[in-house]
């Protein structure tokens, strides 16, 4: 049985600007509401505080359960959890008793009052204040470092240059270390080190590293988003399922990287972006199954889970979903986006980045088709899904550039190790000819 | 050959998980046998607590009573002294008449109290005042052992309170944890972990009437103290005591609950032993005061204050007072066991009912069987044969899963089992890497052979990769979590490094069999 076709082509990469623009709105829109609501609503582990879940042997409404509260905690919040039948309800309060007495107690014994014995007190959590405090700071610096690390791998496996990734590593850490002095507050502090985390990427040109952790902070921004947009409470069990997607969602960005990091030695005749969409392509069915069997098995532990982990394969379902959508429509592009964005920045050194697995086999033709599709798309935006994505320009061009070109990079191939070491340095050197010859003979054709 | 180490790992396996299933079935075979998986706090109920030990009253407390000691010495040694007291946080202040004894109490210092630095000296009208310290080092020592003390002193409670595989361990600095699986009444275990428990006897002043009392006009030496009372909705009655504490409870040896024993018909009481030399204290304290009143105060408050109508020489004492069964029961542990240290504070603390751990075992079984069956019938849907042997190396990746579990004794939580029910999820998404894989190879029109050759060895790289930054996730989140998403991160890692094993190599050893020795010529995929 095949769900997909083998021979399915479809112009992913062509439509990773609208990608962009529905990744920014979605953000923007859960950013907004983020900042509107003052933050997420955190549960008691964050935020300190006390929960009690009581089972009721009888209906009753959060109406009246919050009446017979009434002088014993303030500010109760009531909300009915699992189905209809089973009458069982959250008591959420923000008052903490750090004494012996414990309040959940008296929180039973009102209740006892009010209803008559028969409800059942089935959990109970309280978090001081100051716990609450230390698990924000401690979540945040898990996210980051699990981003970090997976970073690290990331540019360890697919960049030829193990020696930026330590760098990274260096700065990073160093940076770190330094911040931690300063005492200043986490949330900045963390934001701040991603900032830095993916400048790093930038500058020691790690793109693949800096597709992973874009695409990781697409989707823990829409995750969070969506808490945000629904109201839900953000708990540690949230947390985890967060974290877990960091690592998850990264799977199927991986199985399309590493048919690009295969591609790349193969078909010297494809541009860089075409090489990209044919990879998406020819991994969209495991894109697709693999992503169909977790989000099945989440579903299922979210329909059938009970209470406790509701939360937890909601934000799971969400992930899974975005992981799968960014692993197509942001991890991927992003190699082409930062492509362009290079070139614009300093002509000609694109070989020392992405292309630079493929430029040390592949030589002349891709050097050339890379900046053939970038003259094209000034051309001829491509838009329609089964269009070519790169519009040829004319063949007498094209060839005349790759003869030219020809010499100084077949030479750059003969000598890899040389050619792979010094950073861009020298590449840009011989490279920042091409551009303008291929623009000059553009203008000529 | 391969065929022999994947069984040896299903023998392993189920060795293993013997232990958890069959449970004490087999009592001869439990020394060989390694752990079990244990029920986390969630799914089996109980309780979990994280205190803080409020070290610096330890620290305060220690000051005060070097100050007494300071004072004691002074009056052996026979140096004249206005006062020694602590003063502000835990510096002591000792103040001599002049400068003319400060070389004699220098002396007594360096003798008896070596812990305490002089770190100022004045001399005034009022005579000279020296200001001690305890050093930095000191000052720690005093910090940890008081926590270790706390952690001792909450075990013996615990073992005698009676839980079932307590767990109490140090969290940080100052910080303990403590997990009580199957604790049903949260309420009592925490009044039992958290009294602080000092018992001191002091006598009741003489002399002060009820409107002094009222009016906070007390004679010097003389202090209020809040008299138990069943009631919680009134205020207390107040009791004028001679500050002195006579005796404390550190000279008990024993104490035990008592039902209808005195002159409190079928009330609890609580009677204590003390050692010998408690028992002289005693003695002495009930010999001189005939006639007074002794008033029994735990954690500054009064239970009792009984007439001494006699000379008590047998070192034996009875607290009395409006007890429920199980309230005596609670505090006769707690002066068993001795006083805390510090008082401690409840940082956290999350109860789960048996009932709910009972539920989510119950839903989380279920919803993960239905997710795991959903799977494997995909499986053999999408890729008929090769699906079955996916399947295949899916039941021994479940095996693995919880025979690891079992060897280091990990705790299964419910986050736990959904964890397992996303491995499976995780376990399949490698063999369909495969066999997408060999899929494309073979329409290439490579043989089956040669397709099964490429599509593992293309895709053991990606499902590597990919299985990797999970495992990193998995283990900063084991890093970082507390009790259920650790479990969580447990059966998240364990799982994915079964999988590993059984996604790619188990079903390749099957592949291998099938093409070899059942030499079969056309792929089912």
């Amino acid at each position: 049985m095949q769900l997909i076709k083998p021979d399915i082509n479809v112009n992913f990469v062509g439509w990773r600007n609208k990608a962009f623009l529905l990744s920014g709105t979605i953000i923007l829109v859960g950013l907004i509401t983020l900042f509107a609501r003052g933050g997420l609503r955190m549960g008691v582990d964050f935020a300190g505080g006390m929960l009690v879940q009581v089972k009721f042997d009888k209906p009753t409404d959060s109406a009246h359960i919050r009446q017979a509260l009434h002088g014993i905690v303030a500010n109760a919040f009531v909300q009915q959890i699992g189905s209809e039948k089973d009458h069982e309800y959250l008591i959420r309060t923000d008052t903490v008793h750090e004494e012996l007495k414990s309040l959940s107690v008296e929180i039973a014994n009102a209740l006892t009052k009010a209803y008559g014995p028969g409800q059942q007190v089935l959990r109970v959590e309280m978090v001081g204040p100051k716990v609450g405090h230390d698990l924000r700071q401690k979540a945040l610096q898990a996210i980051f470092y699990a981003f970090l690390f997976i970073a690290l791998y990331i540019s360890w496996r697919f960049e030829p240059k193990v020696s930026s990734g330590l760098t990274m590593l260096a700065i990073v850490g160093i940076g770190i270390y330094a911040l931690n002095g300063l005492d200043l507050n986490a949330e900045y502090m963390i934001g701040g080190a991603l900032i830095v985390t993916l400048a790093l990427c930038w500058f020691l040109r790690l793109p693949y590293a800096l597709g992973a952790l874009l695409s990781l902070v697409h989707d823990i921004l829409i995750t969070v988003g969506i808490f945000a947009l629904f109201n839900k409470e953000f708990t540690l069990e949230v947390f985890a399922a967060l974290l877990t997607l960091s690592g998850y969602s990264l799977n199927d960005t991986i199985i399309v990287y590493d048919r690009i990091r295969e591609n790349r030695n193969k078909d010297k005749k494809q541009s860089f972006g075409e090489m990209i969409n044919a990879a998406i392509n020819q991994t969209l069915s495991r894109t697709v199954l693999t992503s169909a069997t977790v989000f099945f098995v989440i579903l299922m532990l979210f329909l059938l889970g009970g209470t406790v982990i509701h939360d937890f394969c909601f934000a799971m379902l969400i992930g899974v979903i975005t992981g799968s959508y960014s692993s197509v429509f942001v991890a991927s592009p992003i190699l082409i986006a930062y492509e362009d964005l290079r070139k614009k920045k300093s002509p000609g050194a694109k070989r020392a980045e992405i292309a630079s697995g493929g430029a040390r086999n592949a030589g002349a033709g891709r050097e050339v088709k890379i900046i053939k599709e970038r003259e094209g798309k000034q051309v001829q935006p491509a838009v329609a899904p089964e269009a070519q994505i790169p519009a040829e320009p004319a063949n007498g061009a094209a060839d005349r550039a790759e003869t030219i070109d020809a010499p100084a990079v077949n030479g750059a191939a003969e000598e890899r190790k040389p050619e792979a070491k010094p950073p861009a340095r020298k590449p840009k050197k011989q490279k920042k000819q091409s551009p303008r010859l291929a623009g000059a003979r553009k203008s000529g054709a | 050959m391969r065929a022999g180490i994947i069984l040896v790992f299903l023998i392993a396996g189920i060795f293993c998980l013997l232990p958890t299933f069959v449970s004490s079935s087999l009592p001869g075979l439990s020394t060989v046998l390694p752990g079990k998986i244990h029920l986390g706090l969630d799914l089996q109920g109980g309780m979990h607590l994280v205190l803080e030990v409020e070290t610096n009253k330890a620290i305060e407390n220690t000051a005060d009573s070097l100050a007494e000691e300071i004072k004691d010495a002074l009056r052996t040694k026979k140096i004249g002294f206005t006062e020694v007291a602590r003063t502000g946080g835990w510096n002591i202040e000792a103040v001599l008449p002049s400068n003319a004894q400060v070389n004699d109490f220098n002396e007594a210092l360096k003798t008896g109290f070596p812990m305490l630095e002089t770190t100022s000296e004045q001399t005034g009208a009022q005579g000279t005042k020296i200001l001690l310290a305890m050093s930095p080092q000191e000052l720690h020592n005093l910090r940890t052992r008081s926590v270790q003390q706390a952690i001792e002193t909450i075990r013996n409670r615990i073992d005698q309170f009676g839980v079932r595989e307590p767990d109490i361990r140090l969290a940080g600095t100052d910080r303990i944890m403590i997990e009580l699986p199957g604790v049903k009444d949260s309420q009592q275990a925490i009044s039992l972990i958290g009294k602080t428990a000092v018992l001191e006897f002091k006598l009741v002043a003489q002399n002060v009437t009820q409107s002094q009392i009222e009016d906070h006009r007390l004679p010097p030496g003389v202090k209020l103290f809040p008299m138990r009372s069943s009631d919680a909705t009134s205020p207390p009655s107040m009791v004028a005591l001679e500050d002195k504490t006579v005796l404390t409870g550190d000279h008990i040896t024993d104490a035990r609950v008592e039902i209808g024993g005195g002159n409190s018909y079928g009330q609890a009481s609580i009677s204590l032993n003390f050692d010998r030399q408690g028992a002289k204290m005693f003695e002495r304290i009930t010999g001189d005061n005939v006639g007074r009143k002794l008033a029994i105060v735990l954690d500054g408050v009064v239970y009792s204050d009984p007439v001494i109508k006699d000379r008590i020489p047998d070192g034996r004492a009875v607290i009395e007072g409006a007890y429920s069964d199980e309230d005596a029961k609670v505090l006769a542990i707690a002066l068993r066991t001795g006083r805390l240290p510090a008082p401690v504070k409840i940082l956290e603390q999350s109860t789960v009912g048996p009932s709910l751990g009972h539920d989510s075992i119950k839903d989380g079984v279920m919803a993960s069987a239905i997710a795991g069956l959903g799977i494997v019938l995909f499986m053999i849907v999408y890729y008929r044969m090769s699906g079955v042997v996916a399947d295949l190396a899916l039941v021994m990746n479940l095996i693995l899963i919880l025979a690891l579990m079992a060897a280091v004794g990990a705790t299964l939580t419910l986050p736990g089992i959904a964890g397992i029910a996303l491995t499976i999820g995780i376990a399949v998404d490698a063999n369909v890497l495969i066999y997408e894989r060999i899929r494309e190879e073979l329409r290439f029109g490579k043989t089956p052979r040669a397709a099964i050759d490429t599509g593992y060895e293309r895709a053991t790289i990606t499902i590597m990769d990919a299985n990797v930054t999970s495992a990193i996730a998995a283990l900063v989140l084991y890093e970082f979590g507390t009790g259920p998403v650790k479990g969580f991160a447990v059966t998240l890692f364990f799982g994915l490094a079964a999988n590993m094993f059984t996604a790619i190599f188990v079903t390749r050893v099957i592949f291998d069999y099938l093409l070899t020795e059942r030499r079969v010529k056309e792929l089912s995929i």
